[in-house]
């Protein structure tokens, strides 16, 4: 450590691993995994939205599963919370479709209309 | 840096290590990795989260689930339904022994939703192995802010503008500890950490230590910025292995980061950290006592003056704190020492760390502000006494300290209202005793605690507290004399004034205190020969009950003294000059025949 700078750099980058356990209210992004879920690919999809997170360094993300939506024709599902705005859900979504909706929705706050359901 | 959705805390504090969480950890491990979960979940291994009786515990984030009393076959479960499922296990949820409520996050529970966390801000929440997950929670950043915006004397005037108060047991306000070794001629200067917890009982110093090492390392650093110093000690008893094996490894990680060793933030200060493990006498927690043992000689304690604030370590001025006490600098530096001075009463502040034992239902380590009423420790926090019991008395502060009897449950607890009852704040010992203890067997077991740790260097304790050893064990055989009372008294007020150091000048207090707020009781095992709580055997008489016996004979078959008479298939009876009173024909009696009066 050569400098407090350095530290408060390396605190930042670090704080968001740790964030999950604060409980604090942000974005959520929940992947519904059910077992038709899982067998559509949505393990791959959470898989991809951790990563593209991660890459881009957003903060203030959860990223969160569930069980059976009772939706299993749409799946997999990704719903995306922010507080005090309503609940947006997308189907269908693949590993593509999920990096594009962390960059347009998340980054952006761009709805991506014709994806979402309901 | 890697993102997860969830992290799994498995507590492996000494506690839960004892209830097998290791064995939880891994079957959970083993189960992600089937599940294929590995790169979505992180188990991060944690210190002591507190609620040590309901081990092993885990909490999953982000809901932050707490789960309890876990098997490796449970671990399974959480896995297959929570974590890959999204489906909270139920079964494995904590329920209020108090009214079965189940709760679901650990902040739905009284025992967590009414502490207040400053020292054990982290344990229980980081990986103690991972530097980094102390940083992340804003670990070093005071060391940068002291060495780089505050001058030494700034540091000594928050901490004392604070009001903090030493943990380990005397209460010294520390930043005018520290002010006396700053200004004290002679260098070089150390600083020292007291981690010799020697209470019986008492395991709040090595929860810090096995939680959140850092914390304390950082402190001392601080310090040693404050009163010049380049060097630190933690003295540690080889009793706690883990504690040391963790320190050991936050030192190594700190220098690897450059958060202690040369040149620290770039600032040209300079400060290392090496550990010296005691064997842990009690009396090697006396600060000359610990200070004699890192220099290589006997642990035996000196008279003071002059304090190791002055002349410590090899005749160099030195500051010695608690483990605890260390933990509370941190958050000062950063919050500053008004948001400090607003939490607990007028001369106590902050918080105070309790190791809860005894007869209450939750027993573990708990963290409330200074001020929190008895009270609440032990029915809002510990859930009260088990088994529909009464609560009798409260021990505080071990073999230096005193007990508070029932009446006095709402006194507020804090430096001065505990001294005034005759007990002490301590380090953090808190037994719970409920009415089926003796205070007079209390008292001996402290007594017989300090008569064999006294280093024998002064006679008064040596001798003084054997002479009382004798005397109270006397009482609880059953053969008190008129005037022991006040023997007691005499002896145990001289043993105070005249001892070399603080173990002889506290030992008399349990003895002193249980006879100013239980004198009947011991009345009671002098002139009527009863143990009103039925403890102390040697006062019990036992008699055979004539409508339950039915003379099966095995009672006299395993008595020792030949005491038990009777016809076979005929009601039994007991010679009562020739019992000893070992209570053996009651255990044996197959019908609940056999009782004490
Ligand atoms: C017999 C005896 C045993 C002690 N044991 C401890 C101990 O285990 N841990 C501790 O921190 N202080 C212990 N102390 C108190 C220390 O002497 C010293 O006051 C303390 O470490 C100072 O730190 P503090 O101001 O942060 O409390 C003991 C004192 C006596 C007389
Ligand atoms: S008071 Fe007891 S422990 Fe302390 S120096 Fe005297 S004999 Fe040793
Ligand atoms: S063991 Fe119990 S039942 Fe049997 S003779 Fe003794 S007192 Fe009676
Ligand atoms: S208490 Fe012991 S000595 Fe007395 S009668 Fe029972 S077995 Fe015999
Ligand atoms: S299992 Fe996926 S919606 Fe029912
Ligand atoms: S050791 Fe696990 S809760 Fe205390």
């Amino acid at each position: 450590m050569k400098s407090l700078a350095e530290l408060d750099k390396l605190r930042e980058k670090l704080q968001e691993e740790m964030r999950l356990r604060e409980g604090k209210e942000d974005v959520k992004v929940v992947v519904t995994m059910g077992t038709c879920g899982i067998a559509s690919g949505a393990r791959e999809v959470l898989t991809a939205i951790l990563e593209e997170i991660s890459k881009r360094g957003l903060k203030g993300v959860t990223v969160t599963q569930t069980g059976c939506a009772g939706l299993c024709h749409c799946e997999p599902l990704v719903e995306v919370e922010r507080p005090g705005r309503d609940k947006v859900t997308y189907g269908h979504v693949d590993e593509k479709k999920a990096r594009e909706i962390v960059v347009s929705h998340l980054v952006n706050g761009q709805i991506i209309k014709e994806w979402t359901i309901k | 840096m890697e993102l997860y959705r969830a992290h799994v805390l498995v507590c492996a504090g000494a506690g839960c290590i004892s209830s097998g969480c290791q064995a939880v950890k891994s079957a959970l491990e083993e189960s992600i990795d089937r599940l294929g979960l590995k790169r979505e979940v992180k188990v991060v291994e944690t210190g002591c989260m507190g609620p040590c009786d309901l081990g092993p515990v885990i909490v999953v984030y982000p809901e932050g689930v707490f789960y309890r009393q876990l098997k490796p076959a449970d671990a399974v479960e959480i896995a297959e339904e929570h974590l890959l499922k999204g489906r909270v296990v139920e079964r494995l949820l904590y329920k209020a022994p108090e009214n079965g409520k189940t709760a679901v996050t650990s902040d739905q529970i009284d025992f967590f939703k009414k502490q207040t966390r400053i020292a054990l801000r982290n344990t229980g929440i980081i990986n103690p192995e991972s530097v980094e997950e102390y940083i992340a929670r804003d670990g070093y950043r005071a060391l940068g802010k002291v060495l780089t915006t505050m001058t030494p004397q700034e540091v000594i005037e928050c901490i004392k503008k604070s009001g903090l108060r030493g943990r380990g047991g005397a209460g010294f306000p520390t930043g005018l500890k520290w002010e006396f070794s700053a200004k004290a001629p002679g260098k070089p200067r150390y600083v020292v950490c007291n981690a010799d917890e020697g209470d019986p009982g008492a395991f709040m110093d090595r929860s810090i230590l096995e939680g959140d090492p850092h914390s304390v390392l950082e402190a001392m650093a601080i310090c040693g910025y404050a009163i010049g110093s380049n060097q630190g000690y933690v003295y540690v008893r080889a009793e706690y292995p883990l504690a040391v094996q963790r320190l050991s490894l936050a030192i190594e990680k700190a220098r690897e980061y450059g958060l202690l060793g040369e040149n620290i933030f770039g600032t040209g200060f300079s400060f290392d950290v090496e550990i010296r493990v005691g064997a842990g006498a009690f009396v090697c927690g006396e600060e000359t006592a610990l200070l004699a043992s890192i220099e290589g000689r006997r642990g035996e304690p000196r008279p003071r003056p002059p304090f190791p604030a002055q002349e410590g370590l090899w005749g160099k001025p030195t500051v010695i704190n608690n483990v605890e006490t260390w933990a509370n600098i941190p958050p000062i530096i950063l919050k500053g020492p008004e948001w400090f001075a607003s939490i607990g009463t007028e001369k106590s502040k902050g918080t105070k760390v309790f190791a809860l034992a005894g007869k209450v239902n939750n027993t573990g380590l708990v963290e409330v502000p200074m001020g929190t009423t008895l009270r609440e420790i032990i029915f809002d926090i510990g859930g009260g006494i088990p088994g529909g019991k009464q609560f009798k008395a409260a021990q505080t502060g071990g073999p230096s300290g005193g007990c508070i009897p029932a009446r006095y449950l709402d006194v507020p607890v804090d430096y001065e209202s505990l001294t005034r009852l005759g007990a002490i704040m301590g380090s953090g010992g808190l037994i719970i005793m409920d009415e089926d203890t003796c205070m007079v067997d209390l008292a001996r077991f402290f007594l017989e605690f300090v008569q064999d740790e006294s280093c024998g260097k002064c006679s008064p304790c040596r001798i003084g507290t054997k002479r009382m050893l004798e005397i109270v064990e006397r009482i609880t055989r059953g053969e008190g004399r008129d005037g022991d009372i006040e023997l007691l008294e005499e002896l145990g007020h001289g043993i105070k004034s005249s001892a070399l150091c603080g173990l002889g000048q506290t030992a008399p207090n349990p003895v002193l205190s249980t006879i100013r707020h239980f004198r009947d009781e011991y009345e009671a095992h002098i002139y009527h020969k009863k143990c009103p709580a039925g403890v102390c055997r040697a006062l019990m008489v036992y008699a055979i009950d004539e409508e339950k016996c039915n003379g099966c004979g095995r009672c006299a078959l395993v008595c020792p003294a030949g005491a038990v008479y009777g016809e076979k298939k005929k009601p039994h009876r007991i010679d009562l000059e020739k019992c000893l009173r070992c209570g053996t024909c009651m255990e044996k009696c197959k019908f609940g025949a056999i009782y004490t009066i």
